[in-house]
């Protein structure tokens, strides 16, 4: 028995751990999977299917499959795989970046608030709280409709709605490690607060920012799936809920048109939440009783 | 312990401060946006030289000091005023009156369907964790999750307006519709029917996952053992003891939600054409009627407010452990 070595193994590598525990999670593997193949399809996609998505090609409502078109075409004619790729690459860039921006005011604001609590506290909470009454939607609508269309800012107008739940996470995460023996000790060193924050407390808080941030791109996408279905979107770009609002009117000719889009949001999101809870079960073991 | 009047008050302070940073906010962003409230009138005009445009931005005070115009903004809100409609020729204010009670109905009871039936949901799929039900949450709450609510609308919509022609495919009212009090509701219940399911579809997977769990986690206590020893029907301990201590987490994640449901409230507007405030924020924005826009974000940050408070409120009445802390 070589018991001692398992257990130096075992503790040298926590993260290979998580690892092993993710990949023995069929659901979330399996929806990894299918996740990166939309993000090759969405990187790769429009050199290996070269059709603009903007051109009209063929009559419009040609039913998938008929004519040589897989996907057929919408209403105006134009070929709807090539709008489902291009489609793609929008709707994903905007959800990781939108995710990226909002995890990182979150992660500020948390880290501040459960670092120095008291009155810094009590301001970034009641400012957090405030977000949380804002009807999000409608503010990014807001935002969308009095600064323009353009992709930064639509990305900037959902991560600005969409970081509250990260801030209260990591104010959690703080105001709990900040107590631990290794922080007093980095303390006792005289170490600079920020190096606290930022060296020894944070990546001891970041497994459950992990998990939420994952979440979020999955909401991100839903967030702007739903302000270009408004049609607040660049009109220079096609993205999934674009195509869904500009076909809604002929559903009753073409279904496909606007089943195929929001299907492709629906598995998206979809294999984000579950990668997202394979993450959460590998990061925090503890936590999954619940 | 603080007293019960005592706590409403407090909060409604809070409210009101909130309330207050929501019209700062909507201030600003309309002052820092280019463009302001002459050229929205020199456009629906035709347009106007340099010297007009002075005139109108002098006769509406937009010439005065950033904080005098925010003096003058608040004052106005304060007395129900949240200033003219260019595009609709009316006072926000009205135009919002009209609107609200369509969203209103809307918001509210596709949050009481979605907590009723959330919670019965969750507890009979917590009595049989590997049972149909319990399924049945499982896909219901990755569905609710995953899926665009404009696009579940959009199913529903072609499921049951298109093809089986049961319900009305757009609206709230049936112009040819014509009869008594109780026709006319009725009428107005069947356009409900789908835009309410469409709505309560999301936050219905939302609250009977969370039921669910809380429930498990209550089954597993031992007052609930003594319960079931002491020889109570299995439908009183689940219904009359578990329940009353699940329910609390539940209802203040609904009350957390209620931006959430103002949100996708707007989307399912856009979809059934429901003449509410999203009906509306969508169609001023795509005339850049920005008074209009910002009337709705303040009367929609109040429905929240509101919302919060009320839930607060529930919350202190149903689980008694909450009145001792403010």
């Amino acid at each position: 028995m070589s018991n001692p070595d398992r257990a130096t193994v075992a503790a040298q590598s926590p993260l290979a751990e998580s690892l092993g525990r993710f990949c023995r999670n069929s659901a979330a593997m399996i929806a990894l999977v299918i996740l990166s193949l939309i993000v090759l399809a969405a990187i790769f996609g429009p050199f290996l299917y070269p059709t603009d998505p903007f051109e009209m090609v063929w009559a419009p409502f040609s039913p998938p499959g008929a004519d040589g078109f897989t996907l057929g075409t919408d209403y105006l004619g134009r070929d709807m795989l090539a709008q489902i790729i291009g489609g793609a690459r929008v709707s994903i860039m905007i959800g990781f970046s939108a995710a990226f921006i909002s995890a990182g005011i979150g992660v500020g604001i948390g880290a501040l608030a459960g670092f120095y609590r008291g009155w810094v506290e009590d301001v970034l909470m009641r400012m957090t709280e405030f977000f949380q009454v804002l009807p999000t939607l409608l503010f990014s609508m807001v935002i969308v409709a009095l600064f323009g269309a353009s992709l930064p800012i639509i990305t900037f107008a959902i991560g600005i709605v969409s970081w509250t739940a990260v801030a209260r996470i990591t104010r959690a995460e703080f105001m709990r490690i900040r107590e631990l023996e290794f922080v007093m000790a980095a303390r006792a060193t005289g170490t600079p607060p920020h190096r606290i924050m930022f060296s020894v407390i944070l990546p001891n808080a970041l497994p459950p920012i992990i998990v939420q941030a994952a979440l979020m791109v999955g909401s991100a996408i839903l967030f702007e799936a739903g302000l270009s279905f408004l049609g607040l979107t660049d009109p220079n770009v096609v993205s999934w809920g674009q195509i869904i609002g500009s076909n809604r009117q002929y559903i009753l000719d073409a279904g496909y048109t606007v089943t195929l889009p929001g299907l492709c949001i629906f598995v998206t999101v979809l294999c984000i939440s579950l990668v997202g809870d394979g993450l959460n079960d590998a990061l925090n073991p503890k936590l999954r009783i619940r | 312990m603080v007293a019960f009047p005592g706590v409403f008050i407090v909060r409604v302070f809070y409210a009101a401060i909130l309330l207050l940073a929501v019209v700062v906010l909507n201030f600003s962003m309309m002052h820092l946006a280019p463009g302001d409230v002459a050229d929205t009138i020199a456009q629906a005009n035709g347009g106007a030289d340099a010297e007009i445009l002075d005139r109108i931005r002098h006769d509406y005070g937009l010439d005065q000091p950033f904080p005098v115009q925010l003096g003058r903004y608040i004052g106005n809100i304060a007395q129900g005023d949240l200033g003219y409609s260019f595009f609709y020729n009316m006072p926000v204010t009205d135009l919002i009156l009209q609107r609200l009670p369509a969203t209103l109905l809307l918001v509210f009871t596709a949050q009481i369907l979605a907590l009723v039936a959330g919670v019965v949901l969750g507890v009979i799929s917590a009595q049989k964790p590997n049972g149909v039900a319990s399924l049945s949450v499982t896909f219901l709450a990755l569905f609710g999750y995953s899926a665009p609510v404009f696009w579940t609308g959009i199913l529903l919509l072609i499921a049951f307006s298109l093809h089986i022609q049961i319900f009305p495919v757009a609206g709230m009212r049936d112009v040819t519709v014509t009869g008594g009090f109780i026709v006319q509701v009725l009428d107005i219940l069947r356009h409900l029917v789908l835009p309410m399911v469409t709505l309560a579809s999301v936050f219905l997977a939302l609250y009977s996952r969370l039921t669910r769990a809380t429930m498990l986690e209550q089954l597993r206590t031992d007052y609930v053992r003594t319960a079931y020893a002491k020889g109570l029907p299995e439908n009183t301990v689940v219904y009359r003891h578990a329940l009353k201590n699940a329910l609390s987490p539940v209802v203040t994640l609904a009350g957390l939600q209620f931006s959430a449901v103002m949100s996708g409230a707007v989307l399912v507007e856009a979809v059934f054409s429901w003449p509410g405030l999203g009906t509306l924020a969508f169609q001023s924005i795509i005339a850049r009627d920005t008074p209009t826009i910002l009337g709705i974000l303040f009367c929609s940050a109040l429905v929240v407010i509101i919302g919060n408070l009320v839930t607060d409120m529930a919350l202190r009445i149903i689980d008694p452990r909450l009145r001792k802390s403010a």
